[in-house]
């Protein structure tokens, strides 16, 4: 095998394989500190994830969420941004989801209702991303604080609007009133009952398939567009992309926005697919879990779909974990998942020396590198 | 035909009879269970109270086992409360008004369990909805402390700036109102978020701020968030009011009463009346004359509570409940226009 | 005789660079000694051995008649050797004395290893007249301060040999004469001075020795008033086995690249180029020639629309443009300029990106390879193979990562984008810069047939051989001035070199001026 494949590999598979069983040994080590017995845990969890079909449901339904988010992070990352922001951008773009539907009239068929919100929660999403990415460009603030405090912005306008302008009145629960049922997704059980198969209900909505669609989509647009190879240029090598006349300030300002409309989708798949109301704090988790995720899947539509699924089993896994021991608290499942991301994160490379040493000899490296 | 007419008749009958034994056990062998807000179990607040003065409390003296469930978010409130109902547990108690939507869902599609929905009415045949009247409880608490404050000025800090908690202070200003009509009320709410109700630092800060401006007598209402106002107003000596559960006892001294909110109680009756048979869904509306809400007297603020001003609250609170004295509902209108 | 310093055979290599190929060096004690070579020349690989840095693949160190092998800097510091960096090694919101003391402090209690370091940075001071306020933040003095304080810090960690590597690069032309009294105290105090740079006026000013590089090795040992500039700048620049190009006599057309009253300066405000002024008819190449970090990168980079044009014109093609309509490199190839860069790696390609991604850098809007926005993957894999097929690039995987070819095949990518696009303008940094011979010739043909085809070529290299064979008229850039320009029936290596170290053929009154002042 060539050095490349080998590499290819190693950082494809072998590591961030390694980097999830290493997270998983360490949980092993927690529950046992518990008095868990860490292989029943994990039979409840992978279960509760693919047992019966709510949980399947479920699964699905969190992978959704993560795949925009895990998307939005990898499109800056090729650009050689940090997009920090998920979580308010995701916000944000819940919020112009809902002020579509509740702009439009609420007779109009979901063929246009829909379609609508979803170019709302991306345009949302996309301007509350366009700020950081310009601070970034043209006045050099550092895209990590600025999309981290564009977070907390997101958070407090939602705040108001929600307990100000939104509120459904009579409610106490600061959300929005109910989105008329023509700017409702289908949910997947429903489809599937016009088909004759039964599925117990879930959250899970046709956003799933935006989801996967989108996921192509952003394949294609880094793979297979001038836009996408600017923006691979420009994260790989600035000074050769600037040689290339590819204006970096632009690709920055441009990268952000489609990064932020990426996140902004978890707007639909919560909001249009199962709340059906603008509600708050919808998002939380998925914007950083989306990181996580990008890391995880290689910055790669494919990987991050993969990643998205594994987060998606750990949260709904996880949530039965918490259901059914009454000794394992909500709270241990947010340190299992925070062991993933960890290990797959911030201990990304811990293995890689090792690996390089035990499957690609110098010798080899050498010719490589010649 | 006729074999299998009779075969049938004797099924439905055996099926009857079947579904009857069940529920005659699920009188005597209630599984109840619980879904504490998002904000977890020990939030120090509203779940928290349910727990202590109504899960812990039925389990002590019945030992009877309470399933909790404890979401990290709404998708999870819905799936676990209909998890409970798949699993035959009933009543499922709803800790808040965020999980009405999650109620109305698991409802309709296990109607055959029963749901006890605090702080919020959802109106299936299978939901029992306990609302308080606040306001009544508050008017109260507002009688007591324009006769206690000196300067004239008194204070209410809210915890999440909400309809629900408006009407804590719109009733707390009519009672002051009512006793004082020069009386001014500061309001203030500490936040727009669930987390305005563990925030004690900052139900501190508001608390000093409204000492600054005068107050003298300060009502949280504002789950955990209160203990800064107690705080603040113990250090400064100055009195504060309690609420929810008799919180007399955190500062005796400065405590000058609380306004009693018996959430825990609803959550206890559900599962009792549901052991007795007797659990009936419908709207409670917990008010004075329900003893949903009081004002608390007792040993902690016998001696800043004079005859006079005893016998005065008593007397408007028999006159609340004579309806004599109609509180303005803030939620009714969602303004304090009274 | 002693020796502070004798390096024996040091070998080193990165991947396939050979860095240092079997240097030796014997640095006197108490001398001034001089290290010159171009950039890339593997001077710095072997004073980050000698300083700890990297560790050499063979070959021994000895300091002071004892044989180290350092595995890091803190052991050549112990050993009396200190060094003073290009860029500095000082925090600047730090005072002097804490920047000294860093990594000195001498034990956990800062307050009594201060005082202490306070007087003996007094002493210091007044023994080599190496004055400066203890008290001051780095970022309230001057680079000349700011290198004393390097060197202070140095002395403070017991240096006796000193590394300055390229010292004078920042320095105006007081700061540089401060520098060089300096360093006369040091001498007199027994201190032994490794002087690294290319300004070769500064070698023959304060040096006693002179050692040259070249790709990675010693080429030369010399006593300083042994040899002169022309002949360091020879050794420097080297000479390459003649390779025969045969050339036509040009005909030379209209101008299609003008440049007049050229000004640049880099982000510190140190003017890089200095007035320059040329101009390239079609049909002709242009040879740059100097010493490489005289400002051949920066003219490269503002001709090509990299860098901002600050002051004066380019023309191309009769399209003027100044400073005040901005241009970026797309705008330059719309107009029909053409760049190969001098770095392939930096600059030319994307070692992460197939061969195929690298070999349309540039044209990634070409109508030719995109429907719509849609770059097809195709048309981009058929123009890679196309351009491996006219250029023979090999090996010819359009898949393969670019990092993974040879650097001649690199180089031959390159050109091929940028020139069977048959640009009006060609502009060329270094084109055989680590190529391998076979493929200098066939480089050197395609430059050829570019100008045989009528096309202007700006052709910029630190190979005089390259130059020569190549140019119709040739440039000379010194310090970023054009210190020369001529025909290339009139210009020699020796004419050459002399212009490209700026001296007259005859007496130099600077630096008779300068070899005063150090004494």
């Amino acid at each position: 095998m060539s050095r490349d494949r080998k590499l290819a590999w190693i950082n494809g598979l072998l590591l961030p394989l390694l980097n999830v069983l290493t997270a998983f040994a360490a949980t092993a080590v927690l529950f046992l500190l518990i008095n868990v017995n860490p292989w029943e845990a994990a039979q409840t969890l992978l279960y509760g994830a693919f047992g019966y079909s709510e949980g399947v449901g479920y699964t699905f339904y969190y992978t959704t969420n993560f795949i925009f988010t895990g998307l939005a992070v990898a499109v800056a990352f090729h650009a050689g941004l940090f997009n920090i922001g998920g979580e308010g951008q995701a916000y944000i773009g819940g919020l112009g989801a809902g002020l579509v539907v509740f702009a439009l009239f609420p007779e109009l068929s979901p063929l246009v209702m829909i379609p609508a919100s979803i170019v709302g929660a991306l345009v949302f999403g996309a301007a509350w991303a366009v700020g950081p990415g310009y601070l970034q460009a043209y006045r050099g603030s550092h895209i990590v604080i600025t999309t981290i405090m564009f977070n907390f912005l997101a958070a407090t306008l939602m705040v108001y609007l929600m307990s100000k302008v939104l509120l459904e009145p009579g409610q106490m629960t600061p959300q929005s009133r109910l989105f008329p049922d023509n700017a409702w997704l289908p949910f997947v059980h429903d489809v599937l009952a016009n088909f004759g198969i039964k599925v117990d209900r879930s959250p899970l909505n046709m956003s799933i398939l935006l989801a996967l669609v989108v996921a192509i989509l952003v394949w294609f647009f880094l793979w297979q567009t001038r836009w996408g190879y600017a923006i691979r240029a420009t994260g790989r090598n600035a000074t050769a992309a600037t040689y290339a006349g590819i204006n970096q300030k632009k690709i920055i300002v441009v990268t952000m926005c489609i990064s932020g409309a990426l996140a902004g989708l978890v707007g639909i798949n919560e909001l249009l697919g199962y709340h059906h109301r603008i509600i708050m704090n919808f998002h939380v988790g998925y914007g950083f879990g989306g990181i996580a995720v990008a890391l995880m899947g290689r910055n790669h539509p494919f990987g991050i779909v993969i990643a998205a699924l594994l987060f998606g089993i750990l949260y709904q896994g996880g949530a039965e974990l918490a259901f059914e021991w009454s000794n394992i608290s909500r709270d241990i499942v947010v340190v299992m998942q925070g062991l993933v991301i960890l290990f797959c994160g911030a201990l990304e490379y811990m293995y890689k020396p090792w690996l390089m040493r035990w499957l690609v000899p110098v010798s080899d490296s050498a010719k490589g590198a010649a | 035909m006729k074999k299998t007419a009779i075969n049938k008749l004797v099924k439905g009958l055996t099926v009857a009879l079947a579904t009857g034994a069940v529920s005659m056990s699920a009188l005597a062998d209630i599984k109840p269970a619980v879904v504490y807000s998002d904000a977890g179990k020990f939030d120090k607040s509203f779940s928290e109270a349910v727990w202590n003065n109504g899960v812990k409390r039925f389990m002590d003296e019945t030992g009877i086992e309470v399933k909790e469930a404890e979401p990290t978010n709404l998708a999870q409130v819905e799936q676990y409360m209909k998890r409970l109902a798949k699993r035959g547990h009933s009543p499922i108690v709803a800790v808040g008004f965020s999980q009405a939507n999650a109620v109305a869902a698991a409802a309709k599609e296990y109607p055959d369990a029963q749901f006890t929905l605090i702080d919020m009415v959802v109106p299936e045949p299978n939901v029992q909805n306990v609302v308080f009247k606040e306001h009544e409880g508050s008017f109260l608490v507002g009688v007591l402390a324009a006769m206690k404050s000196d300067s004239d000025v008194i204070g209410f800090v809210g915890g999440m700036d909400i309809p629900l908690i408006s009407r804590f202070g719109c009733g707390y200003e009519q009672g002051a109102k009512y006793q004082n009509a020069d009386i001014k009320v500061i309001h203030n709410m500490t936040g727009s978020t669930p987390a305005a109700f563990g925030n004690p630092s900052k139900g501190a800060e508001l608390t000093r701020s409204q000492m600054e401006s005068g107050a003298d007598v300060i009502f949280a209402a504002a789950g955990g968030t209160g203990n800064g106002v107690y705080q603040a107003a113990a250090d400064a000596g100055k009195y504060a009011i309690g609420v929810d559960s008799n919180q007399n006892h955190l500062h005796p001294g400065t405590m000058l009463t609380s306004m009693v909110k018996r959430v825990g109680e609803a959550a206890y009756q559900s599962y009792s009346a549901a052991k007795d048979g007797s659990w009936a869904p419908g709207v409670q509306v917990m008010g004075l004359a329900e003893g949903g809400v009081d004002w608390a007297l007792d040993e902690h603020n016998r001696g800043l509570v004079t005859q006079q001003m005893e016998a005065r609250v008593n007397d408007v609170k028999a006159k609340i409940i004579a309806g004599e004295i109609v509180v303005h509902d803030y939620m009714s209108d969602n303004t304090c226009n009274y | 005789m002693t020796y502070a310093i004798q390096l024996q055979g040091i070998d080193k290599r990165f991947g396939a660079v050979h860095a240092n190929n079997k240097v030796d060096l014997a640095v006197e004690t108490g001398s001034i000694h001089g290290i010159v070579g171009e950039n890339g020349a593997g001077k710095s690989t072997l004073m980050s051995i000698l300083y700890g840095f990297y560790q050499a693949d063979s070959g021994t160190i000895s300091v002071f008649g004892n044989a180290y092998r350092f595995t890091d800097s803190q052991q050549a510091i112990n050993a009396g050797i200190g060094m003073v960096h290009q860029h500095f090694m000082l925090v600047d919101n730090f005072t002097v004395l804490e920047n000294v003391v860093l990594g000195a402090e001498g034990g956990y209690a800062l307050a009594a290893g201060m005082d202490a370091a306070r007087r003996e940075l007094k002493r210091l001071a007044n023994e080599y007249g190496l004055h400066v306020d203890l008290d001051a933040t780095i970022d309230s003095l001057s680079v000349g301060l700011q290198q004393r304080v390097e060197i202070l810090k140095a002395l403070y960690k017991g240096a006796k040999i000193l590394i300055l590597d390229e010292p004078t690069g920042v320095l105006t032309p007081q700061e540089t004469d401060e520098l060089f009294k300096i360093f006369a105290a040091l001498k007199q105090q027994g201190v032994t001075i490794i002087l690294i740079t290319h300004k070769l006026r500064e070698i023959m000013a304060i040096t006693d020795q002179v050692s040259v590089m070249r790709q990675g090795t010693m080429v030369a040992h010399v006593n300083t008033d042994a040899t002169d500039e022309s002949q360091l700048a020879e050794l420097m620049v080297g000479r390459k086995v003649l390779l025969d190009v045969s050339k036509q006599p040009g005909k030379p057309g209209e101008s299609l690249l003008k440049v007049k009253q050229l000004n640049w300066s880099d982000q510190h405000g140190v003017a890089r180029l200095k007035n320059i002024n040329f101009d390239i008819k079609a049909g002709e190449i242009l040879g740059v020639a100097g010493v490489s970090g005289n400002g051949q990168s920066e003219l490269l980079d503002v001709l090509t629309g990299i860098s901002r044009l600050q002051q004066g014109s380019i023309e191309v093609l009769g399209k003027e443009f100044t400073a005040k309509q901005p241009f970026d490199a797309a705008t330059m190839r719309t107009m029909g300029m053409a760049h190969v860069p001098e770095d392939r790696h930096k600059m030319g390609m994307i070692t992460d990106f197939s061969a195929a991604e690298s070999a349309i850098m540039g044209y990634q809007q070409d109508s030719e390879l995109n429907a719509g926005v849609w770059l097809k993957p195709e048309l981009v894999r058929q123009r890679c193979s196309e351009l491996m097929v006219a250029f023979d690039v090999r090996p010819k995987d359009v898949q393969l990562k670019s990092a993974n070819f040879s650097g001649g095949n690199q180089q031959k990518l390159i050109l091929a984008r940028e020139m069977e696009r048959s640009p009006d303008v060609l502009i060329i940094g270094q084109p055989t810069r680590g190529v391998d011979v076979g493929a200098i010739e066939f480089i050197h043909q395609r430059i050829l047939a570019m100008r045989d085809a009528g096309k202007a070529v700006l052709l910029v290299s630190v190979e005089l051989e390259e130059i020569l064979s190549l140019s119709d008229r040739i440039v000379v850039l010194c310090d970023g001035e054009i210190t020369g320009r001529m025909a290339v029936e009139d210009a020699d290596e020796r004419k050459l070199g002399m212009l490209m170290a700026n001296v007259q053929e005859s007496h130099d009154p600077l630096q008779a001026q300068m070899q005063e002042a150090v004494q």
